[in-house]
């Protein structure tokens, strides 16, 4: 990491973050708005210039909004920019900013407008973005900028007779139902988001009453996975109080997709048609967005495999981009040192052949991987002796590995922290187990040894002058031997502590806090060494990259940032959770960051260009865990569902669901060489799964592939390897040693 | 689905609005009201539901007053200090005005500032290792316990624990009593804790030893006397561990010259002492005891033994418990009792005299039942004697505390009648809902028609209760204690020579205004505790934790104590007495012509009577190794894996 620092930051700079990192965290309504709006605000633009008629005018409607809110916040440069950049006439903004002035009155009545306009237009308009399979961006997604609230709302502001809200809804029920088996189930999803925005609209229009009835009346039909957001719902009878709940605001912002196949679709079309029921049909097409496959219709399990998001399903077009899951080529390690460890290995690697040969296979090979980014894709640090020295360490250990499977399970130490009553917030494990540090909820961290080898400070700058720095055994003697001990105790934070992570070269430990900062510390003096600003709110999870150097946060802003440790402000921000992001890994190569959040989704981030490039949906709770196979093409995710799922990277798919856990499961984590999966749960168990199985039985056909439709089988059982409770403690963190062998850890609390 | 399910939230109604307004001085208007009133509820849920994502991210299942400040802080609400204790809230209710309130105690920040009973030596958080599974399948240790080393003690701690276990279950009876002082007033012992009531959970494998019981209880009582320990939920196992002692047939039991009999009374005693004290560290503990004393009490199939320590237990924890649970089921078990006291056959002769052991407990209980049902009706305002408020109520106590709280925090303070609040307590999950006080003449009619004359009600003998403990605490003692000859008492020598039972208990000369008579206090533990250590009591008197000027306020009745642990203070003066005396003849009306008997305890052997303990060597030895398994053997005291 020192390396880093030095000349390369600038080449960082300037190479690869193209953009510099925004002012702040508040003033980013400009300069964030390039990159925050990942995919879709290039797209979009582009796609603005060719729209149908119809689209036009919503899109102009959100360009006032949005510098009407800049002109209220006297963000005047901003205006002007924007203006120039849009090619709005500057009268007519100015007329009709004072025409929407009252609340947002304005933006109604256009919105009104364009509703009001003919259905088939409008159908027209959906279909035809369809099927130019351009990424029409839904226009309001610019929620993240923060747009005025009165404007999101107002779309709720069309006015139809309350009473007839729960005729149009039964209407449409009894239609669904009657319709063939094979229809009903993919058109069973409208049910959902056009209950809740039925009733919001009610909620909106201040029918109270009528809002409570159609609740009480047609609650009980939805999916039972959307018990969370309904509780929520059905708490928010005020107008007043849609304003402030972010919930609401994420769902009326984004908008709800669903994936229906073609004749389905025409069906519900028709139907729709026929009834004449507006309503209805402007409900879907304001804020569902519906995404039309060709083929069969999928069944029930296989749709609700994929539901329960916020926001529906990913679109297919959200996982096509094409992702960079390779890893990258090791260094190869020229040291005088290399030849003895080679010997070693030999000697010690005869009995099992096995092993040193794949590792000549895996890292030694001059052929790169063709899914693997370029090596200088993103800057990486460069190599210290210190770090060669680890990966030989590394290498030496890995020929002592115990290959693992079904008939070879790996022995569970597990790391009790005993009298932790302040609250055991999180665990990491150094990557050579030599060092455990635990996150608490009185702010503090702290960290073991795990080795007989104590942890010592370095000298004081006085007492370091005295030594002598040409001797061999200076990284000996810069330690203070007086500071001995086998624990240290970081304190810093002012609130608790909800990630920690190791850095590779367990140099640093970086630490995230509900006080809204993230701190590296130095575990060579055992101080902080910065505290990174930024989140503003509390910052549920960070993760140090598997090469150092950059890390990733995740917070209750709903953002996940890039890092470096040397720049004290963020190189990304990733933006498009529509809830807390709780916690975040980086891929094996560096390349990209895995985000889940409380929305029940998953994206996958490419650090270079920040944009998103996979969206899985399928979780029916909050995420808490995420693991990356070693091999970087597949990851795993547990939820607070106690469902584990499996996606396949390369081709944006869940392929396999493992059920098994009562609660949820904090942490996940392959073994060394991906054989196993395990799993660590509230529930007090570690589970083990077949991950090689998991993955073999994997027929990606074209068409899985092509459409995104997954058959799962529901294997959990025999996936299972084992189950293994713990002395009642909850288990919260789990890490294969370099040997395989798999250490839990967790908080015993009587 | 109905009104009810559906609502799944907390909802602050209109008049509590309206009530807080007013104690704001602000009126209110109805349609403001039910305005603010929506918002608050919305706002309630908006804070909880954030709450429970600092729950989520703490990785806990119990929501805490934190997790919820945090949500208020983070959407611009000032946070809502002083809720942050872990003990339970006394909810409180005036029954007359179906008012709700949480009791916001005065606390005297000098007093808690310089508190010396901070319980100290609480080890430190530390991570231990130790190996689950060998190969994924060799699991070391069954499954889902507890780990080994919960706590890590320093060797002083252990010598500690050996010595003071050693002392207490060995052979001298001196050394026990100098440990059990000791264990009693040690402020340093709280990380052994768990290692004590582990040693008391015992008592199940020494049911045939009444010598080791009758220690494990005494250590029992050392420890809910210790005012360092917070016992917390440790409450459970002792008072399971004391309930074994009150209700199992016990092993020693088989034979009838062991005095099994002094063990449940004693435990009983203990039991009630448990309750009183640190009763509100575990919600609805009350209701649990009065449930499994219930469940004894109507199963037949128990012997007599069980039932008298169902009905001591009962009586030991007030004339409100009797009443509630022994009164009730009188009707169905007299018929059973009357079973075995008519049976003359001489195998029935064991039997038989249980089960006038069982008989006189039965009317000790009820007795003192009618007695202090009757005091309740005549003077219901003198029974706040501790100033309570609302001494107008009626005669069925004045405070109706939640269910989940029963026990009432500061039983220093508690009135004479302060018993029956936990008694009315109803609500969710409470079986005792339905329940409704029977009118006292009904009452003792039902009584007498049981056990006719011997019924000895000695109504108003006294100068009453009603100035009782803190202006003249002697008083109500004197009144109750009877000679041993029942021509000196008048009341009963109007009858007809008779069975009766009586509890005496030496008065308290201390003033410990601590709670009202029905509990009989555990200062005066009984024979039980004059005869294995006789010296408790006197050095009871030397223990260092409680300050003079502290008692002084005590017996005041106005002080309350900000420290649970420090509530219970029972010096006391003179050799407690405790005499059971069963004799007479029964002359009720159902079992005429019974000849008459006399039961008298003979004085139990001595302790170095008592041959040497077994038990002493089934003891948990801390520090030992497990099972050493092959090279992990050290894995539990060093974090150093060969990894």
């Amino acid at each position: 990491m020192a390396a880093v620092q030095g000349g390369l930051v600038d080449a960082v700079e300037e190479k690869e973050i193209k953009s510099e990192p925004p002012n702040d965290g508040s003033g980013n309504s400009n300069a964030n708005d390039g990159r925050l709006l990942s995919p879709s605000p290039s797209s979009s633009a582009s796609a603005g210039s060719n729209k149908s008629a119809a689209g036009a005018p919503e899109d102009q409607q959100t360009l006032l909004a949005v510098l009407q809110f800049l002109r209220k916040n006297k963000l005047t440069e901003s205006v002007e920019i924007l203006r120039r950049e849009a090619g709005l006439p500057e009268d007519s903004p100015d007329s009709k900013g004072s025409e929407s002035s009252g609340a947002g009155s304005g933006a109604a009545a256009g919105s009104a407008d364009s509703e009001g306009g003919d259905v088939s237009s409008l159908l027209s308009r959906v279909t035809g973005s369809l099927s130019s399979a351009a990424p029409q961006a839904p226009v309001k997604a610019s929620g993240e900028d923060q747009p005025d609230v009165n404007v999101v709302l107002s779309a709720y502001s069309q006015q139809g007779d309350p009473a007839l809200y729960g005729v149009y809804y039964s209407g449409l029920k009894r239609f669904i139902e009657s319709v063939l088996d094979c229809h009903r189930a993919e058109l069973s999803q409208v049910f959902y988001p056009l209950f809740v925005h039925m009733y919001l609209e009610l909620v909106y229009n201040n029918h109270e009453n009528e809002a409570k009835v159609f609740f009480e009346k047609f609650s009980g039909d939805q999916e039972c996975y959307y018990e969370d957001d309904l509780r929520v719902l059905s708490g928010l009878t005020k107008k007043e109080h849609m304003r402030a709940n972010e919930t609401l605001l994420d769902f009326r912002t984004s908008k709800f997709v669903l994936r229906i196949s073609r004749d389905s679709y025409q069906l519900l079309k028709r139907h729709l048609q026929e009834r004449q029921n507006n309503q209805i049909w402007n409900i879907i097409q304001e804020h569902l967005y519906i995404d039309i496959f060709d083929g069969m219709p999928r069944s029930k399990s296989q749709i609700d495999a994929m539901s329960g998001s916020l926001a529906g399903e990913a679109k297919r077009e959200a996982n096509k981009a094409k992702v960079y899951y390779g890893l990258l080529k090791e260094p190869e390690i020229e040291l005088p040192l290399d030849d003895e460890d080679e010997e070693a290995e030999n000697e010690e690697g005869k009995p099992k052949k096995k092993k040193p040969k794949k590792d000549s296979m895996g890292s030694k090979s001059k052929k790169q991987d063709p899914n693997a980014p370029s090596q200088t894709r993103i800057p990486l640090p460069e190599l210290k002796d210190s770090d060669k020295l680890d990966k030989i360490m590394y290498m030496k250990e890995a020929t002592k590995k115990i290959r693992l499977g079904p008939d070879n399970l790996p022995s569970i130490c597990f790391y009790s922290f005993l009298n932790a009553y302040q609250g055991l917030t999180a665990v990491d494990f150094t990557d050579d187990s030599s060092l455990i540090a635990g996150g608490f909820a009185d702010s503090t961290v702290r960290v073991w040894s795990l080795t007989p080898k104590k942890l010592r400070k370095v000298k004081s700058a006085a007492d370091l002058n005295l030594i002598d720095k040409e001797s061999d055994d200076v990284l000996e003697r810069i330690m203070d031997e007086k500071t001995a001990s086998e624990s240290k105790i970081l304190y810093g934070h002012s609130g608790p502590v909800y990630g920690i992570s190791f850095s590779p070269d367990r140099n640093y430990l970086l630490s995230s806090s509900e006080d809204g900062t993230i701190r590296l510390w130095s575990l060579l003096t055992f101080t902080c060494l910065v505290g990174y600003k930024g989140h503003n709110y509390p910052v549920w999870d960070t993760h140090f990259s598997p090469h150092g150097y950059y890390f990733v946060s995740g917070g209750h802003d709903r953002v996940a940032r890039l890092w470096a440790t040397d720049h004290y402000q963020p190189l990304r921000i990733f933006s498009g959770h529509l809830a807390d992001v709780t916690c975040t890994r980086f891929h094996p190569n560096s390349n990209y960051v895995a985000t889940g959040s409380s929305d029940r989704t998953i994206r996958l981030w490419d650090v270079l260009t920040g944009n998103c490039v996979r969206i899985f949906t399928g979780h029916k709770g909050p995420i808490h865990a995420l693991a990356f196979s070693p091999n970087g093409k597949f990851l795993a995710s547990g939820a607070t569902d106690g469902r584990v799922l499996l996606w396949d990277i390369g081709h944006g798919i869940m392929i396999g669901e493992l059920k098994g856990h009562t609660d949820t499961i904090y942490s996940l984590k392959f073994s060394r060489d991906g054989e196993i999966l395990a799993s660590g749960s509230m529930d007090n168990t570690v589970r083990l799964w077949d991950a090689t199985k998991a993955f073999d039985d994997l027929e990606t056909d074209d068409f899985t592939a092509a459409t995104g439709h997954i058959h799962l089988q529901d294997n959990s059982q025999e996936l299972l390897l084992g189950s293994y409770m713990t002395k009642s403690t909850p288990v919260i963190h789990l890490h294969f040693s370099r040997r395989n062998l798999l250490l839990a850890a967790g908080a015993y609390n009587p | 689905m109905t009104d009810r399910e559906e609502r799944r939230f907390a909802e602050v109604s209109r008049d509590s609005v309206k009530l807080m307004a007013e104690s704001a001085g602000v009126e209110l208007g109805d349609d403001v009201a039910a305005l603010l009133a929506e918002d608050v509820c919305y706002r309630l849920r908006e804070a909880a539901q954030s709450s429970s994502q600092f729950m989520r991210h703490a990785k806990r299942r119990k929501l805490t007053v934190e997790d919820f400040n945090r949500a208020l802080r983070w959407s611009n609400v000032e946070a809502i200090c002083g809720y942050g204790a872990q003990d339970a809230l006394p909810f409180r209710s005036v029954k007359e005005g179906e008012l709700f309130f949480v009791e916001d105690r005065d606390i005297n920040l000098v007093e808690l500032a310089l508190a010396t009973n901070i319980p100290k030596g609480c080890a430190e958080t530390m991570v231990r290792v130790n190996v689950s599974y060998l190969d994924g399948k060799g699991n070391l240790e069954p499954q889902g316990t507890v780990p080994s080393a919960v706590q890590t003690l320093s060797d002083d701690l252990l010598k500690y624990y050996q010595q003071i276990t050693r002392a207490i279950l060995g052979e001298d009876p001196h050394l026990m009593k100098v440990a059990l002082l000791d264990l009693q007033s040690n402020s340093k012992i709280a990380a052994l804790l768990p290692y004590f009531v582990y040693v008391i959970s015992g008592v199940k494998s020494v049911s045939h030893d009444l010598e080791q019981l009758n220690r494990l209880l005494h250590m029992v009582k050392s420890l809910v006397q210790n005012p360092y320990l917070y016992l917390g939920s440790y409450v459970r196992s002792l008072v399971s561990s004391v309930m074994y002692c009150i209700l199992e047939p016990l092993a020693a039991s088989i034979n009838p010259l062991n005095d099994h009999w002094t063990l449940r009374d004693y435990a009983a005693l203990l039991l009630s002492h448990i309750f009183w004290t640190h009763g509100d560290l575990v919600s609805g503990l009350y209701h649990q005891i009065l449930l499994s004393l219930q469940k004894v009490l109507s199963d037949p199939v128990r012997p007599l033994c069980s039932h008298y320590g169902a009905v001591v237990g009962l009586h030991a924890l007030g004339w409100k418990a009797v009443e509630r649970v022994l009164f009730p089921h009188l009707p169905a078990y007299w018929a059973n009792l009357q079973a075995v006291l008519d049976d003359y056959s001489v195998s029935n002769g064991q039997v038989k005299a249980d089960g006038h052991k069982v008989y006189g407990a039965i009317l000790v209980a009820v007795e003192r039942l009618l007695k202090m049902k009757a005091l309740s009706l005549s003077q219901p305002a003198e029974g706040g004697a501790g100033g309570q408020p609302g001494s107008v109520g009626g005669g069925l106590g004045y405070r109706v505390s939640s269910p989940g709280l029963s026990p009432p925090p500061e039983p220093l303070s508690e009135a004479a009648l302060g018993i029956a609040s936990h008694l009315q307590a109803g609500g969710a999950g409470c079986p005792w809902e339905e329940w409704t006080p029977v009118p006292l003449p009904d009452m003792y009619k039902e009584l007498y028609s049981f056990f006719g004359d011997s019924l000895a009600v000695r109504f108003s003998t006294g100068p009453g209760f009603g100035c009782y403990p803190p202006c003249t605490p002697s008083l109500p003692n004197e009144a109750r204690k009877e000679p041993p000859g029942p021509a000196s008492n008048p009341e009963t020598t109007r009858k007809m020579p008779q069975l009766t039972a009586n509890l005496n208990i030496s008065p308290r000369q201390d003033g410990s205004p601590r709670t009202d008579p029905p509990p009989p206090s555990l200062a005066a533990t009984g024979r039980s505790l004059a005869r294995s250590s006789s010296s408790s009591s006197s050095s009871s008197m030397q223990r260092s934790r409680s300050s003079s000027s502290r008692s002084g306020q005590r017996s005041a009745g106005l002080s309350r104590d900000v420290f649970p642990k420090s509530r219970f203070t029972s010096p006391q003066t003179g050799p407690p007495v405790f005499s059971f005396l069963i004799g007479g003849r029964q002359m009720g009306r159902r079992c005429q012509g019974r000849r008459p008997f006399q039961t008298t305890f003979l004085p139990t052997p001595p302790l170095s009577a008592v041959p040497p303990r077994a038990y002493a060597h089934k003891l948990p030895v801390i520090g030992r190794v497990g099972k050493p398994v092959r090279r992990w053997a050290c894995s539990h005291y060093s974090l150093y894996l060969p990894l």
